[in-house]
């Protein structure tokens, strides 16, 4: 794809107006669309999305928080409300396939929605994305940008335990030609990065060490030269950790979407 | 004489009998303390986490070396446990070792086999009383684990020791006995490791090796009943409540929390999609959990399941990094919990209205906000008890009930209810990330 082409980010509004209904949703989530850095890879996953011609659109600013911080700090109230007005709006668009690059919004989708009556067939960009590698409609150059060069994958815990998805990430970093190296606690028995379970929105309790410190200690140990992750909340965790307890590194911290986008010539 | 022993027998089995009974009846009562929750939809599923996690132990193999010494402690004791049959027979019929006679070779085979296993069961024991005593696995000396908890899994090990010990000895006086041609001696051919502790015994007289094999039979057959009741009030509850409990286990993904019914009615009263002719919802009496009998009759379950092996707090983020939650702690403090009410209750007293509860008196706020609901807690417990849940059912009770969750937890549902985000953003921003690649 040549960088002089237009990309498109069609609102699920502009296609409705015109008689029009996307394949799938892409929901960008909070921090996809509010935090800095997160930004970044909503823009490198929309740019994947033009690449393949893939029939997408967004919610623009009629998406709303999905509720999930509320619903694990305990506000049900808050969620319900969350999840009864989004699945309104999702049932007025007809939205049958959501893709999200946000672990948390992904399993309230998938598995939360439900029970309230909303039901869509929910990909998390990491499966998403080993999806289109798979079926050829994703290129990731062979010698690209980071062929040998040594990763390691942060499982997201709510990608992981919580809905048991380990593979695909790791596929697409395989994919990349990249020397996949594990950390002393992966998969089933990753360590979280802290910010799960609403802690994301407050300070830790008191205690002898930062959870995202100990994380990014396994991930100094691995000798890595970028850590990838596949969730935004991990992205801020690691790179605090990494930016608080080893300043003088120079691991850079990743998400899947733009290793792909990277690689594939963006 | 011989009469004397088979009416002490009987007394013996009717008194344990009688205990466990009442003790079982009160283990059932502390468990419906909680409240309905229907778990048996998909059986094929339910019984295939029973078969592979109880039955077939597969979590313990994530620590293999643990996992193969308790392998041998649990079929050991599930085995030999056999023979007990045959010592009640003996017991109330006064006859001795009855099997032997009618399986003859294959009674032989038989007890080496469960000598075999025997040895087994004391091997993994001393070496669990040294990892747990001398090694010093950290997971066994957290706060929650002095004074009887730490007591109860020493006193179990030692236990399980002396049992198998008074096997051996039995089977080596027994043995002489043959040799010497006792009467009443029933010949069971040579048994490997019992016949090693032969020579301790052979300077003794006749009479006096009987009644030291008599003696060890008593303390053998005792010392299982013993076990039998100690273990309905001890941690090691989980060689029996692990099967029901996989059973029951949650067939769902481990990210999804359970939907608040309740919640929806009111909901979607407020926001007018009840049809009109809808009946009123029940007034709800409490919004998650303050105390036990708020939570399912699951996680009490759960709770009298936990052997307290600390897998779940060895893997906690929170707890790694200093923090005061314990997940294995929650479980302890909903199990003592349940165990006072129902003492109360039995006792006809005033059971949970005591003005004690779970909140506060045994979980405090600080240990229920330090949860990252990772999961880490649940994947560990390799009898799939679940923390979490209890958990997330106490923090509803705290911000829906008192309204009192952390300062930065409130101004967080604030944005959410005023900006639909959990960050204080402009909700007319929420499309900018796309500015810069349009332009």
């Amino acid at each position: 794809m040549s960088r002089n082409t237009t990309i498109n980010i069609p609102t699920m509004a502009e296609l409705a107006a015109k008689g029009e209904s996307p394949e799938v949703l892409f929901w960008v989530g909070c921090a996809g669309s509010f935090d800095e850095r997160y930004k970044a890879v909503t823009r490198a996953f929309v740019k994947i999305l033009n690449q393949v011609g893939i029939s997408f659109a967004v919610l623009g600013e009629e998406e709303t928080c999905t509720g999930d911080p509320a619903r694990r700090a305990g506000n049900e109230f808050l969620f319900q409300m969350q999840a009864t007005a989004n699945i309104q709006v999702l049932e007025g668009y007809n939205i049958k396939k959501i893709v999200t690059a946000c672990p948390h919004c992904y399993n309230t989708f998938k598995n939360e929605y439900p029970a309230l009556g909303g039901n869509y067939e929910v990909v998390h960009h990491a499966t998403f994305l080993q999806q289109l590698i798979n079926e050829g409609k994703v290129k990731v150059a062979g010698g690209g940008a980071f062929k040998g060069k040594k990763i390691t994958y942060h499982d997201s815990c709510y990608l992981g335990r919580a809905n048991a998805i380990y593979e695909a990430p790791r596929a697409v970093l395989e994919a990349l030609d990249a020397d996949l190296v594990e950390m002393k606690r992966c998969k089933t028995n990753g360590l979280c990065c802290g910010a799960g379970g609403a802690q994301m929105f407050k300070e830790a309790e008191p205690g002898q060490k930062e959870i995202n410190a100990e994380r990014t200690d396994d991930v100094l140990a691995t000798g890595a030269e970028i850590v990838a992750s596949a969730c935004p909340f991990c992205m801020t965790m690691l790179e605090d950790g990494l930016k608080n307890n080893y300043p003088e590194e120079s691991v850079k911290v990743l998400d899947l979407a733009e290793l792909v986008a990277k690689s594939s010539g963006e | 004489m011989a009469y004397l022993q088979q009416v002490l027998f009987l007394v013996l089995v009717a008194t344990a009998t009688f205990l466990l009974v009442r003790r079982i009846k009160f283990i059932k009562t502390s468990i419906n303390l909680g409240k309905p929750q229907d778990l048996t939809d998909n059986k094929p599923a339910r019984w295939r986490n029973m078969l592979l996690v109880a039955f077939g132990q597969q979590k313990m193999f994530k620590k293999p070396v643990p996992a193969l010494l308790h392998l041998f402690v649990y079929v050991g004791f599930v085995l030999i446990n056999i023979e007990v049959l045959e010592i009640i027979i003996d017991g109330l019929a006064g006859t001795h070792r009855i099997f032997a006679p009618y399986l003859g070779t294959f009674y032989t085979v038989l007890l080496n086999f469960f000598e075999f296993l025997a040895v087994g069961v004391l091997v993994a024991c001393v070496f669990f009383l040294i990892r747990r005593n001398i090694l010093k696995v950290p997971r066994f000396h957290k706060p929650e684990m002095k004074a009887w908890p730490f007591l109860d899994a020493n006193l179990i090990l030692v236990f399980e020791i002396i049992l198998v010990v008074a096997i051996l000895k039995m089977n080596a006086t027994d043995q002489l006995l043959q040799a010497r041609g006792a009467e009443h001696y029933t010949a069971t051919g040579r048994l490997f490791f019992s016949s090693l502790l032969m020579p301790f015994f052979d300077g003794f007289s006749t009479p006096t090796l009987v009644g030291f094999e008599r003696a060890f039979w008593w303390v053998h057959i005792t010392g299982i009943l013993a076990f039998a009741i100690y273990v309905t009030y001890s941690k090691h509850l989980h060689i029996f409540m692990a099967f029901p409990n996989t059973w029951y286990a949650s067939l769902k993904p481990k990210g999804e929390i359970t939907n608040m019914n309740s919640v929806t009615n009111e909901v979607k009263i407020m926001l007018g999609l009840q049809p009109a002719d809808a009946a009123p919802p029940a007034e709800v009496e409490r919004f998650g959990a303050k105390d036990v009998t708020d939570l399912s009759w699951k996680n009490i379950m759960d709770a009298f399941t936990c052997t307290e092996c600390g897998r779940c707090t060895a893997e906690c983020p929170a707890n790694q990094t200093g923090k005061k939650l314990s997940p294995r702690k929650i479980m302890m403090d909903t199990r003592d919990r349940a165990e006072e009410i129902t003492r109360s209750l039995l006792a006809g007293g005033k059971g949970a209205d005591d003005g004690k509860f779970l909140l506060d008196d045994y979980i405090s706020r600080e240990e229920l906000n330090a949860c990252t609901t990772c999961n880490a807690c649940v994947e560990a417990c390799p009898v799939l008890i679940n923390p979490l849940t209890i958990i997330i059912e106490l923090r509803r009770y705290l911000v829906m009930e008192e309204s009192s969750a952390p300062a930065e937890w409130n101004a967080m549902f604030q944005n959410i209810e005023t900006s639909f985000s959990p960050w204080k953003f402009a909700p007319s921003d929420r499309f900018k990330w796309a500015d810069e690649l349009r332009n």
